[in-house]
């Protein structure tokens, strides 16, 4: 690891936003608006069956009733929806190798240096890669296959295997669970499906990533993760974007299912373009994740890394339904100029014995706002549950905010929940020890908020963890002095 | 090596350092003494750069022939000024490998040399760790996290063996140490001189020098350097004290 810490110090680069570019690929895209017609487009293009466009209409018929919420420590101009187009897909699809593949959006995978083949050969990783919301290429299938795994798009799932998105969409995260998730429910483009079969240990990390791409286009991924019986998979999901003046609202939905003795660890590393200094542009990332741990002894870990967005709204949380079943959550949060982030956990114990752990790892910096928000709940079912929280703010200069909101229910006697939360600065006297090592004050920056948040890094794939570690000293850059 | 002349210092206001003159060459160990709130630390942090509640409000700072008022502290870290802290500070998370290898490399790019490669590395690392009789594990922990009182200022020696600085700035270096933890730094710190380097120990008490022999003894007594002179002085401050300078002062 401290190899690593040491690589990443190395290829700090100065500037402006790194991936901030923009490929030309023809779209083929749905008229500007929200409306049933709208809806209506989205399901045809994909050849869906009735049965979701039922679903999707509902869901919007839903939206409709509903208001945008308005409780989280955010502050953004109101979001026009009617101004959004709500799908754009690139025209070519259905490729068997990588040399039919658009060789624009290779050179767009290359710059962010995460090219196909690159990963492929490489890191043994198979990725599926979302382009403006329909799946381009799916690797590794063959392999995958062996096991019996499923990893696809949702909407090649969708064909392929009906029963199972019948059986499971929306049963962790329903259309009527929030705003977000409504409009999710009735625009959702693509994005991913994985089906771990019983027994099975997926054998290499599932990764996707995630870019917006077309001006102007919400995106609305929808990712669904179902771990049968005494299975295990690892999912990475990676993001970048291009930079843009407009807001780009982003709503997604990941919704995973472990049933007995199954485990699903999910890493995610998000890093959308945040706005420029002065808080202009960035994307708004509205996005509902939970995992449901249906069966005893199931596990679910969400590790996540934040530092893109203008605005963050998210609480992935795990509600812990199967006895001894376990819930963890690993933050590390960094909001730089005029970011806003409002993100945290729900642990809703249900089973016996269950247990459940956060941590979260703030840093502010510039003008910004970064606020915990978590729930920790023992019904009165779930005897014996334990929870740990610990929410950490590290604040970088005066004029950023950090605040912390913690929501306890317990309602059994024999459960425990406990809350540590802390506040610090880094101190001058810190800076100054290693500014006279002759390290710089960029450098040293990194070093002190890379130590920091160690104990989430550390929960990170190796991969993912270099990356991360790169993206925290990038996104601090210039906040100090 | 260093040349301070009428050098005087403020805190918020109130003058610390009212025109000090320093003249140190390489080869030479000095020793400033003096009692507590003198203005010795105080000292240290201006020859290092430290700004903040520091202000220089007059006199200057010849390092090597340059003036470095306006210099960075991490440039005159990378020009070879070592400063070993009387509470060094705790950074969570980042091993002493880590902060080692980032210092040296940053160091190195200054200089326009290459990257230190890791058997390098790791051969200085043993060297450094011998010489101040550290634990081979003390490296992999994060710096100065924990550590006891010893341990703080063994790091700041080993430190200091792996910057192999032109002139080291020693803080009160053996306050908090027994006997012999106080003889391994001293230790290392004579096994680390040579006549290119030149060291300045900065002490209360007289019973470092019985291990680190100064060629110099200067006491700073309210803000300026009112006697200097050879090893012997510290031993005559051993036995009358300080009150008998406070008339020349």
């Amino acid at each position: 690891m401290a190899n690593d810490e040491n690589v990443l110090i190395d290829n700090v680069t100065r500037g402006e936003y790194k991936y901030g570019f923009y490929t030309d690929i023809e779209m083929d895209t749905a008229p500007v608006g929200l409306s049933e017609d709208t809806i209506r487009f989205i399901s045809a293009k994909k050849s869906e069956p009735q049965w979701l466009l039922d679903f999707r209409l509902k869901a919007y018929q839903h939206w409709l009733t509903l208001e945008e919420p308005d409780w989280a420590h955010l502050h953004h101009p109101p979001i026009k929806y009617q101004e959004i187009i709500y799908f754009a897909a690139p025209k070519k699809k259905e490729l068997a190798s990588l040399d039919e593949v658009d060789p624009d959006l290779l050179e767009t995978f290359n710059k962010l240096g995460i090219s196909l083949e690159e990963q492929k050969r490489l890191s043994g990783v198979a990725v599926d890669a979302v382009i403006d919301s329909v799946s381009v290429k799916t690797t590794f299938t063959k392999t995958l296959q062996k096991h019996g795994i499923i990893f696809s798009s949702f909407s090649e799932a969708v064909q392929n295997h009906p029963d199972l998105i019948k059986k499971y969409m929306a049963s962790v995260v329903p259309y009527t669970d929030n705003y977000f998730a409504a409009l999710n429910s009735a625009v959702f483009s693509d994005g991913s499906f994985c089906y771990i079969p019983k027994g099975v240990r997926c054998p290499v990390e599932l990764s996707t990533y995630f870019r917006i791409n077309a001006a102007n286009t919400g995106q609305f991924e929808r990712t669904l993760i179902v771990a049968d019986e005494g299975s295990y998979v690892s999912y990475l999901e990676g993001c970048t974007a291009p930079m843009r003046d407009e807001n780009q609202l982003h709503a997604a939905i990941v919704e995973i299912i472990a049933l007995k003795d199954a485990e699903v660890k999910y890493s995610t590393v998000q890093n959308w373009y945040p706005g420029n200094s002065e808080g202009k542009g960035g994307v708004y990332n509205f996005v509902t994740k939970r995992g449901m741990c249906r069966g005893a002894n199931s596990k679910i870990s969400w590790t996540q890394v934040e530092t893109g967005s203008a605005i963050t709204w998210k609480y992935p949380s795990c509600i812990l339904m199967g006895d001894n079943s376990v819930g963890e959550f690993y933050s590390v949060a960094v909001t730089n100029n005029y970011q806003q982030a409002d993100t945290g956990s729900k642990m809703i114990h249900l089973g016996k014995n269950t247990k459940s752990t956060i941590i979260s790892k703030g840093i502010s910096a510039g003008h910004s706002n970064n606020s915990y928000r978590g729930l920790v709940r023992m019904s009165r079912r779930a005897e014996n549950s334990r929870n740990f929280s610990q929410c950490d703010s590290l604040l970088l200069g005066d004029k950023c905010g950090a605040h912390t909101y913690p929501y306890i229910h317990n309602e059994n006697k024999s459960s425990i929940i406990e809350h540590e939360a802390t506040t610090s600065k880094i101190s001058e006297d810190q800076l100054f020890y290693c500014l006279q090592r002759g390290i710089s004050e960029e450098n040293a920056i990194g070093l002190i908020v890379n130590g920091y948040a160690k104990e989430v890094l550390k929960k990170l794939p190796m991969e993912f963890a270099v990356e991360a570690q790169k993206l925290l000293t990038i996104s601090l850059e210039g906040s100090v002095g | 090596m260093l040349s301070i002349k009428n050098l005087h210092v403020s805190i918020e206001g109130k003058e610390i350092i009212k025109g000090l003159n320093l003249e140190v060459h390489p080869g030479e160990v000095h020793a400033i003494m003096g009692p507590n709130g003198t203005g010795k630390s105080t000292l240290a942090a201006v020859i290092a750069g430290r700004e903040g509640i520091y202000e220089v409000t007059e006199g200057e700072i010849f390092y090597k022939g340059k003036d470095i008022s306006e210099m960075a502290i991490e440039d005159r870290a990378r020009e070879g000024i070592f400063l070993g802290f009387q509470y060094p500070v705790e950074i969570p998370g980042v091993s002493i490998t880590n902060f080692m290898r980032t210092a040296i490399n940053e160091i190195r790019q200054y200089k326009g040399l290459e990257q230190i490669s890791a058997a390098n590395f790791l051969k200085d690392m043993e060297e450094a760790k011998k010489l101040v009789g550290i634990q081979s594990k003390l490296t992999n922990r994060s710096v100065n996290e924990g550590f006891s009182g010893g341990e703080k200022k063994k790091n700041e020696i080993f430190q200091m063996a792996m910057l192999k600085p032109d002139l080291a700035i020693l803080d009160e270096t053996d306050s908090g140490l027994d006997i012999d933890a106080l003889k391994v730094v001293a230790n290392g710190v004579n096994a680390l001189k040579t006549d290119q380097n030149a060291t300045i120990v900065i002490t209360h008490y007289q019973r470092l020098l019985d291990y680190i022999i100064p060629d110099f003894v200067h006491v700073l007594y309210n803000g300026r350097i009112v006697k200097s002179g050879g090893k012997e002085l510290a031993l005559e401050l051993e036995s009358k004290g300080y009150d008998w300078l406070k008339a020349e002062a």
